[in-house]
């Protein structure tokens, strides 16, 4: 393709958008609506992710052995529960490392009444292992697993917190795809719609490009561009605006209700960002260029 | 060369626009096709453009078999054509100058081609002084002339004309006529369809008659002898 066709394209894409200008600003407008709520859909996805991801690194699976088994026999176990590939952690605790913890939240500063327990351990046979996973969607399977270790008295683990994550990871994931689903429905419809108005208005150049000997690509190039420009338009108004917006929610979260810090973190809007961005601009870009390009396909029988 | 060879063309609701239609066409002549409304003549030229196929029959153009030419091919094939209409169907939005250069941008040409050949063709027509101007500054005949300039500037071998004066009067008719006289003079295979009595009387060309799809007379530097 020669640069002065593809500058004369471009223009020509233009000229739509400018002819039909109200028809394209609604458009990019509906466009716009559609991407910001995408981009604000999206942070809240991150974060609920990054929230759960965070809390999942938590919850943990407990395991305690029989009364006297051998220390090489524990840590026999604790290798084979390491060289799982859905185990991310593995931490031990001794039956003294216990008590001490024991001793330090019952008596506190007090621990001269402890004094009795000093020959005797009542924890000796407390030793344990605590299993934090990739995937707390995996935990019951791990649970089962470890179960069926010989040597394994009691396995602890939270069954409400693995599938009260999972349900909300699920709901999250659903309505996701739904309300970009609807969302995407839309935005085809009015481009469609304006391609279509454009098509109509152009219909007599049309005409004649084709008795002319244009070929169909070059008839259809400046329609293809105008979707393009819509989408890409439509895509960078959301994406400038969450940006802002979204630097100052989370600063204005973190800095007036500061309580709400040590349960939640969010991320960074440089985090999130880069990924966002190239999603919505491809979504803006794609929806564009496949919506013109099937709709002028069907109006222009070449 | 235009061969057509026992063409037919039956449209969907059954009228039939040619029957058993053959005529033969030679590289440079100049035509006239004339005949009531309805008689084929239209369709006769959509044929040629490739927009309309023919039910039955043969069209060749230039050792070309029409009904044997890929999708791909028709539109270098109609850059081969030019075309006129009636109603000039040049672009309000753009001046003389963007509308005879459209012709040419949209199959792909240079600037540099496009800068090189619209004014030499805007010369020819006689309309360099207009580049400017816009369609409807223009008189009918000028807007005619800048729709041959369109026609003729990615020099076709052969020029369709759909009843270019049946907008004008008589002078702007005669001028139209003696600059497509002028283009054939330059080689160009010239075929006017037209209802004009005095043109076709005044330019004794060669005349082919049509009647309900049917050519009813064909002669070498004929008059209008048909009655309307």
């Amino acid at each position: 393709m020669r640069i002065s066709t593809f500058w004369y394209c471009l223009k020509q894409g233009v000229n739509n958008i400018c002819r039909n200008i109200l028809f394209s600003l609604a458009s990019i407008a509906t466009v716009s609506a559609c991407i910001f709520l995408f981009c604000l859909f999206f942070s809240i996805v991150i974060n609920v992710q990054y929230v759960i991801k965070n809390t999942e690194s938590t919850v943990g699976i407990t395991v305690f052995f029989d009364d006297g088994l051998d220390a090489n026999k524990i840590k026999e176990i604790g290798n084979k529960i390491k060289a799982r590939d859905d185990v991310k952690e593995v931490t031990f605790t001794s039956a003294e490392d216990a008590w001490a913890e024991a001793k330090q939240e019952y008596f506190g500063d007090m621990q001269d009444l402890a004094e009795g327990f000093e020959e005797d351990n009542p924890l000796a046979n407390s030793a344990s292992y605590t299993i934090f996973l990739n995937d707390l969607v995996d935990q019951d399977q791990v649970v089962d697993w470890l179960k069926g270790i010989e040597g394994v008295r009691k396995v602890n683990y939270s069954k409400t917190a693995a599938e009260g994550m999972n349900s909300l990871n699920k709901v999250i994931g659903v309505l996701s795809m739904l309300i970009i689903g609807v969302l995407l429905a839309v935005a085809i419809f009015l481009i469609s719609n304006t391609i279509s108005v454009a098509a109509a208005f152009r219909k007599n150049e049309n005409q004649i490009m084709k008795l002319i000997g244009a070929t169909n690509y070059m008839i259809r190039a400046p329609f293809v561009v105008e979707g393009i420009i819509i989408g890409l338009v439509g895509a960078c108004i959301p994406l400038i605006s969450i940006y802002f917006l979204y630097r100052s929610a989370v600063g204005y979260v973190v800095t007036k209700f500061s309580i709400l810090s040590g349960l939640f973190q969010f991320l960074p809007v440089e985090a999130i960002f880069p990924y966002m961005a190239a999603t919505a601009l491809t979504l803006g870009v794609g929806i564009g260029f496949f919506v013109s390009f099937f709709t002028i396909r069907k109006h222009l029988k070449v | 060369m235009i061969e057509l060879w026992n063409v037919s063309k039956t449209y969907e609701a059954g009228n039939k626009a040619l029957r058993n239609v053959s005529m033969t066409i030679e590289d440079g002549e100049f035509v006239f096709i004339i005949g009531r409304s309805g008689s084929g003549k239209s369709t006769l030229l959509k044929m040629l453009l490739k927009e309309v196929e023919p039910t039955s029959g043969k069209i060749v153009v230039n050792d070309m078999n029409l009904s044997k030419m890929p999708r791909g091919f028709i539109p270098k094939y109609r850059r081969k054509l030019g075309m006129v209409f009636q109603d000039f169907r040049l672009l309000k939005d753009r001046n003389v100058y963007e509308n005879v250069a459209f012709a040419q941008r949209v199959i792909g040409a240079s600037t540099r081609s496009i800068r090189e050949s619209v004014p030499a063709m805007l010369k020819m027509v006689g309309l360099s002084s207009k580049y400017k101007f816009f369609p409807q500054q223009l008189s009918g005949g000028e807007q005619q002339r800048v729709a041959i300039a369109r026609a003729l500037i990615n020099r076709p071998e052969i020029l369709l004309a759909d009843e270019p004066t049946g907008n004008l009067d008589g002078h702007n008719s005669m001028e139209i006529m003696k600059l497509l006289n002028e283009v054939n003079k330059l080689g160009t295979t010239v075929i006017v369809v037209t209802h004009s009595q005095e043109i076709v009387d005044r330019m004794k060309k060669r005349v082919i008659v049509m009647d309900r799809g049917t050519i009813i007379s064909d002669e070498k530097k004929g008059g209008y002898t048909y009655e309307n």
